[in-house]
């Protein structure tokens, strides 16, 4: 099984996103399914680590958490912009976040989250200490922002990937 | 345009205002880009275009599109996976660039990352 799909996420995204831009007959179906089988086969050998995740349940929490932080965030930044940022009251600032996540992955995830939440924008991280540099648009409390990465997002990340 | 006419009411209205959502947000990320201050302040304002403006201009296609032709039409939801999965790669760029242009010059801003000190763990 592991020979034959070494990728099997990417595979099934792969078929699902070709399906999505074409037309989902059986035909396209077949097609689809060879390209997902070859590019997985031929990514094993520059990522010979399968992804694997675990809490289907946590996935969807995530999602349902992220779904509604971008929501609010997005009124909220739109307010701040539209107001002008509260006249001279609002502050922006940098923080600093120490994060357990090592693996790309949820790297990779939680800088999407942290993007596509308008008002928080991620500058810099470094692999060696793990420290993440994030840039708040409206900052009131840093330890609260640290809390809401740490808390909210990273564990459960860490219990999908790592 | 052909068949727009006929486009009964339930389906024009959320419609209009997915678009009219996704259209608003998008205008003050641009307006907001114009408008702030600082470069890193800046950065914020076209998130609002690729989150929720992308995604109430998607929302709205998928449910013209599905109406018109009578079945599920979803790739649109493409556009907006991809404009996700790629807003981080130019944000990061941008901002690492300002970050070590600033350093460079020696501003004062941008803190240097500290060896691994503080947060205490949870």
């Amino acid at each position: 099984m592991s020979r034959l799909v070494p990728h099997p996420w990417l595979s099934l995204g792969l078929i699902c996103l070709w399906l999505l831009l074409t037309a989902p007959t059986p035909g396209y179906l077949i097609l689809g399914m060879a390209i997902a089988l070859i590019a997985g086969r031929a990514l094993a050998p520059l990522e010979p680590q399968a992804l694997r995740l675990r809490h289907p349940g946590a996935i969807l929490k995530l999602a349902g958490i992220v779904t509604v932080d971008i929501v609010r965030s997005n009124a909220a930044v739109s307010w701040l912009i539209l107001t002008n940022g509260r006249s001279d009251h609002r502050r922006s600032g940098f923080v600093h976040i120490q994060l357990r996540a090592r693996k790309p992955e949820t790297l990779a995830i939680l800088a999407l989250i942290v993007t596509a939440t308008p008002g928080t924008a991620w500058l810099e991280h470094d692999p060696e200490s793990g420290v993440m540099l994030l840039h708040v648009f409206d900052l009131i409390d840093e330890a609260e922002w640290q809390d809401t990465i740490r808390n909210r997002y990273e564990a459960l990340l860490l219990e999908i990937f790592e | 345009m052909t068949g727009f006419q006929d486009i009964p009411l339930w389906i024009a209205v959320p419609v209009a205002l997915f678009l009219l959502l996704g259209s608003t947000l998008s205008m003050l990320g641009a307006f907001g880009l114009m408008r702030l201050k600082s470069f890193y302040d800046r950065l914020h304002a076209p998130t609002l275009a690729t989150s929720w403006g992308t995604a109430g201009i998607v929302l709205a296609s998928i449910l013209l599109t599905s109406w018109l032709q009578g079945r599920l039409v979803l790739h649109d939801l493409v556009i907006a996976l991809f404009v996700m999965l790629t807003t981080p790669v130019t944000l990061m760029l941008l901002g690492r660039a300002a970050l070590n242009r600033d350093r460079a010059e020696g501003a004062p801003l941008p803190p240097a990352m500290p060896a691994g000190e503080d947060p205490p763990a949870p």
